[in-house]
């Protein structure tokens, strides 16, 4: 058993390897892009709507709409249709630099949505508080939404991660590295199955992680939780460190 | 001199058939410095009403004046200056959850630009006169509902307004603690010489600390003056609903009827008051409606007795009553 591990990690290892690594430059890459553009999107959404604090039916109705056709096209198609655009923006369309602009054009709007949704939960009381106070549209953006959401932001960024690595492993059927270019190449292509699996296994692995460290984070952050317990004790961090020293 | 003035104010939700018309015609002068209590049931537009004080809702017309200013012809701008100078507190306190308490009472200061070192130093007088100045670190998840209360008051303050605008603010505490939270603003007026409005449905709120009250009937404005006045003569249906427990009118009683309001204020113990002066006096009273309740061990709520025809007997009742301690009796007048 082992011995077939150490035969199969010598021939494969490094293809694994430079896969997972090239799968997380591309998913952290994309996934601060996505917010980079998602959060703008989101806050309009949310302070334009009728109720926001800045109520404009044109810019909501039209934000809402572009947001709604990018989470409408599947992904696999805006891949290839977005080649032309991404040559000319990037300089090819292939590899981890080729899927980025098609990972952030695609996770974009989804973020937007999952930061509207977020928003959406910071109690209307504490806004009409903050606006009894005196403060401006931006302030209220800045110094109640964004901060009162921020437990809520954070779980849904797991989402938008685990979404967007999901979207690497697709985007890897036109050749953008990454370990989903790998399971493509080696598992469909030339039949090495077990690789294919291998791949699928750290895919889950690495969404296991994702989801643990955005759960922690959150609670850790969140001042409505009681901080006393749980929180620190299990810290992902503190964990890795205690089995790294027990081995 | 008068720091709100609203004149012929309407507000109408709404257009055409579908249009909910929650303010009509409202007319109110709330004195510098005064306690003003604006009671009225859900739904009677009382929250509409605070609202449109400090403009978070806008007028569908009318003219609200507030330490001067028509508020209705400012500016964005200079109307978020002008909230600076009318704040309020809410029924569910809405604090800022992820803030400290001390955090939060620094935010109307970081919104208006006071430097962090200055606000933090005010901040923390402001909890001293709150007195949760031990609790500056904590988040308000860590808080009771009346210290939460508390720091809403400190955080309202922090501009220095002259008034504050309590929306329903003790509705969600237990009535030990709504009596502290009473007592705080009664203090804070006395102290800071701002002008308290008060947004209730509890009669027993407005007796305890307002000076003046505005009966609010679906939009209307049914009645206004003084607290012992409209509790001693309330002269419309509405206000006899709520000063009278359970809304009994006298109008059902035959005419002549004599009868006194009592309040109970909390007495150490709860007196079967009826029954003493039956015993002690042998005087009958009857009993026209109540709305009382035990609440540790202390009597609060109030009644409506029916006095005795004979003169002597009714003078008799009366003072007797008066002479409880914690118990405060009015004769109402009887409208024929």
């Amino acid at each position: 058993m082992l011995e077939t591990i150490g035969a199969f990690w010598a021939e494969y290892g490094d293809v694994l390897i430079e896969g997972s690594w090239e799968t997380l430059i591309m998913v952290t890459i994309s996934t601060v892009l996505s917010y980079v553009i998602g959060v703008p999107l989101g806050v309009a959404l949310i302070v334009t709507q009728p109720q926001g604090i800045r109520p404009h039916r044109g810019i909501c109705g039209v934000l809402g709409w572009i947001v709604n056709i990018g989470r409408s096209l599947p992904f696999a198609i805006l891949l290839v249709a977005l080649m032309p655009f991404t040559r000319a923006l990037v300089g090819t369309a292939i590899g981890v630099k080729g899927a980025i602009p098609p990972l952030v054009i695609s996770a974009a709007p989804f973020v937007a949505r999952m930061v509207e949704t977020s928003l959406s939960e910071v109690d209307a009381g504490v806004v009409e508080a903050a606006q009894s106070m005196g403060a401006s549209p931006l302030q209220i953006v800045r110094k109640v939404y964004l901060p009162e959401a921020m437990p809520s932001l954070v779980l849904g960024g797991a989402i938008s991660v685990v979404t967007i690595l999901a979207y690497t492993a697709i985007a890897g059927m036109v050749g953008a590295g990454g370990l989903g270019d790998i399971a493509i190449q080696y598992g469909h292509n030339r039949g090495v199955t077990s690789l294919m699996w291998v791949t699928v296994v750290f895919l889950i692995i690495f969404v296991q992680i994702i989801q643990w460290v955005f759960n922690w984070w959150s609670k850790r952050i969140d001042k409505r939780l009681d901080q006393t317990a749980d929180t620190r004790k299990f810290a992902p961090l503190e964990m890795l460190a205690h089995f790294v020293h027990t081995k | 001199m008068s720091i709100i003035q609203i004149q012929h104010l309407y507000k109408t939700f709404g257009t055409g058939e579908s249009a909910v018309h929650a303010l009509e015609d409202i007319n109110l002068d709330i004195q510098e410095g005064e306690i003003f209590g604006i009671i009225g049931l859900s739904g009677a537009g009382k929250s509409t009403l605070v609202r449109c004080m400090n403009l978070l809702e806008r007028p569908t017309s009318g003219s609200v004046v507030v330490d001067g200013k028509e508020m209705t012809a400012l500016s964005e701008k200079e109307l978020r200056l002008a909230r600076r100078n009318v704040t309020m507190i809410f029924q569910s306190f809405n604090l800022l959850m992820q803030r400290t308490c001390l955090k939060n009472v620094c935010f109307p200061m970081e919104i208006s630009g006071v430097p962090a070192a200055q606000a933090k130093k005010r901040a923390l007088e402001l909890l001293e006169l709150v007195g949760l100045a031990e609790k500056a670190g904590s988040y308000p998840s860590q808080l009771s509902g009346g210290q939460k209360q508390r720091v809403a008051i400190a955080r309202a303050l922090a501009t220095d307004p002259k008034v504050l605008l309590c929306d329903e603010a003790t509705s969600a505490l237990d009535p030990t603690t709504t009596a502290s939270i009473l007592a705080l603003l009664k203090d804070l007026n006395e102290k800071l010489g701002v002008t308290v409005v008060v947004i209730t449905h509890q009669m027993s709120v407005i007796e305890e600390i307002c000076s003046r009250v505005a009966i609010l009937d679906g939009g209307v404005m049914a009645e206004q003056g003084k607290v012992e006045d409209i509790f001693s003569h309330p002269s419309t249906d509405a206000a006899r609903r709520l000063v009278y427990p359970g809304g009994v009118s006298l109008e059902q009683y035959p005419s002549g009827t004599r009868a006194v309001r009592v309040a109970f204020n909390g007495g150490t113990a709860y007196q079967p008051l009826i029954a003493s002066l039956a015993i002690d006096l042998g005087v009958k009273v009857n009993i026209l409606g109540a709305d009382t309740r035990e609440i540790d061990g202390k009597a609060f709520g109030t009644m409506l007795l029916g006095l005795p025809d004979d003169p002597n007997d009714a003078a008799k009742a009366l003072s007797y009553i008066r002479a409880q301690p914690n118990v405060s009796a009015e004769e109402v007048a009887y409208h024929a």
